[in-house]
């Protein structure tokens, strides 16, 4: 089972909000000193879901980004927890590119792969948050996809996948080649071994631009994206708490009883 | 390209979901402006035609029913033909769908095969110089984002509770329209087997008045017990943080967030919940947040109303038997 999974480097999600910093002028975030760049959140999730998948039915994972040089990292944490070959899409036209372009690039350079059984992506990235990449993917390979899954099931070229929905889960069955979007009730993304970290030390990372993935230069990249962001900002959040002080914990909970009670919530 | 705003409401058993009425509400607001329609389209099995009626009274002008066996149950393959074949009879300007596991499964293929832009999980909608301006909270909500669709033709998912439901009026009249399903379950790539529902005893958290949750800071799944006494005094729906759910304490029906449930009780108790912000994004609705925990500087407080800095294991049993004394009276 051949097994192609997209990944995207983003900044760390679990930063303090405190430390999370933004260029209203430049329309950017800025990345904390000190703070590397980690694997979008629900990415792990897909990885760790092809290794499962490998190892119950053998085959070979090969893992996509599209990025900068810091991507490589990124790459080799992928390879380090288990995954085959790994491939780098950098080109100054990929630049800026949104969601839609991506997922042209990404369908470029799969093309370029050839053939596979399951492509599988993340949810949705802990950054931009658009949830479109994966899916527009689909579509750019005319491929069926299923969405949100907790749970893979293979029956042949046959897949039975759970997907997590908001009151609920549902059952649906697909047919290979698809593509499948993890969520984080699928697995428990294990940490890379040292073996593994050595191993993918050892192993090169081929870097595939603009002409290897053959895609229309146009419709990739700022050009090609579909929306411009006008502004980019944090949030007001006042802090109006008032902390309830009393001399014991048990009298700050009644005299908070009593402030519900007086603010008609209670 | 007509002026028209396509919806895609969705059908939660015998009812029009709420999302749809969001969808109805903010989508007639888009057409008026852009000087077009509101059309409804609405995909499901048996009585689908029937119920699609009501979205009249919610303010479409023209609805679109699409009645087949195939559509009982969600399947993407299925549900993008259809949606598709109705996208390109109205070619609307703009085409809304909820945030929904639906909506998100189906927009952007909508969006990528017709070349609109794609904005996901909007919180805001505005037209700016005759193109969609959308408001995103991005970063899991730690930054804001404004961005206006380059194209002439845009696509959006809405975030549910994000915006106001719709006036239902039943004197509103509208053009009641049908879409042929010519889709085979054997042409297809994906079919759909079943559904579980969760069968929540007690509220439905997103329907709750109250909701008391735990994070990881209750330091174990035995904790929600006291939770849940507090939960039934109120008749509160119980949640619980994404920490909570992925460290095996509470099932992940019971989480709310950014993948999970959003809430918009009159008070929220957030219990050991330090308040990331991809947490905040369900709970942010809620009227009032009450925050217990150990720590002063965690981000939650930020967000509260009121707060109480200590081990919530003296605070719940203390504020239960407060809310017992007041509910008496």
């Amino acid at each position: 089972m051949d097994i192609i999974v997209c990944v995207k480097q983003v900044l760390d999600h679990d930063i303090p909000p405190r430390d999370f910093k933004v260029d209203e002028e430049n329309l950017s975030v800025v990345p904390p000193a000190n703070v590397s760049p980690i694997i979008s959140n629900f990415d792990e999730y897909a990885i760790e879901e092809a290794i499962l998948l490998k190892e119950a039915h053998g085959g070979k994972i090969t893992v996509l980004t599209v990025g900068g040089d810091s991507a490589k990292d990124l790459l080799k944490k992928c390879l380090a927890m288990g995954c085959d070959e790994a491939i780098l899409l950098q080109d100054e036209a990929f630049e800026n590119s949104d969601s839609f372009g991506v997922a042209r690039i990404l369908a470029g350079a799969i093309k370029k792969i050839g053939t596979f059984d399951i492509l599988l992506c993340g949810r949705i990235s802990s950054d931009w948050s658009q949830g479109a990449t994966s899916i527009a993917l689909a579509e750019a390979l005319d491929i069926p996809s299923a969405s949100q899954l907790i749970k893979i099931e293979v029956n042949g070229d046959t897949l039975r996948c759970d997907r997590v929905l908001e009151d609920g889960e549902e059952v649906v069955e697909i047919t290979t080649p698809c593509l499948l979007t993890a969520s984080n009730e699928i697995n428990n993304p294990r940490l890379p071994s040292v073996k593994g970290i050595l191993m993918a030390s050892r192993k090169q990372i081929p870097i595939w631009g603009l002409s290897d993935v053959d895609v229309d230069a146009t419709t990739v990249g700022s050009t090609g994206s579909t929306l411009e962001l006008t502004r980019l900002y944090k949030p007001d959040l006042s802090g109006n708490c008032e902390f309830i002080e009393a001399d014991s914990l048990e009298e700050a909970a009644d005299k908070l009883g009593d402030r519900l009670r007086e603010d008609k919530i209670i | 390209m007509s002026n028209d705003v396509l919806i895609l409401a969705e059908r939660i058993n015998d009812r029009i979901s709420l999302v749809s009425s969001e969808l109805c509400n903010i989508g007639k607001n888009l057409a008026n402006e852009n000087g077009g329609s509101l059309v409804a389209l609405l995909l499901g099995g048996e009585g689908t035609k029937d119920l699609a009626k009501g979205l009249i009274a919610l303010g479409a002008d023209k609805v679109i029913a699409a009645e087949a066996n195939i559509l009982e149950g969600y399947n993407n393959a299925a549900y993008t033909q259809v949606v598709d074949t109705a996208y390109k009879e109205v070619s609307p300007s703009i085409f809304l769908t909820g945030c929904t596991s639906i909506g998100r499964d189906i927009a952007p293929r909508i969006a990528f095969r017709n070349n609109t832009s794609f904005a996901n999980d909007c919180t805001e909608l505005s037209l700016e110089d005759g193109k969609l301006s959308a408001v995103r909270p991005v970063y899991a909500g730690n930054a804001m984002s404004h961005v206006r669709s380059k194209t002439e033709t845009a696509t959006a998912t809405i975030r549910m509770k994000a915006f106001a439901l719709a006036d239902e009026d039943e004197g509103r009249s509208g053009e009641m329209g049908e879409i042929a399903v010519s889709v085979e379950e054997g042409d297809l790539k994906t079919s759909y087997v079943e559904t579980r529902q969760v069968e929540s005893e007690g509220v439905r958290l997103e329907d709750a008045e109250y909701v008391v949750s735990g994070g990881r800071g209750l330091g174990g799944p035995e904790n929600f017990e006291q939770l849940e006494k507090l939960a039934k005094l109120l008749k509160a729906a119980v949640g619980a943080s994404r920490a909570a759910v992925d460290a095996g304490w509470a099932p992940t029906h019971m989480q709310v967030g950014q993948t999970g449930k959003i809430v918009s009780p009159m008070l929220y108790v957030a219990v050991g919940i330090s308040g990331a912000m991809q947490h905040m994004v369900g709970a942010g609705p809620s009227k009032n947040i009450v925050a217990i925990n150990t720590d002063p500087d965690a981000p939650i407080f930020q967000r509260a109303r009121y707060g109480i800095v200590g081990d919530y294991k003296k605070v719940i049993p203390a504020l239960t038997e407060k809310f017992e004394k007041l509910l008496e009276n």
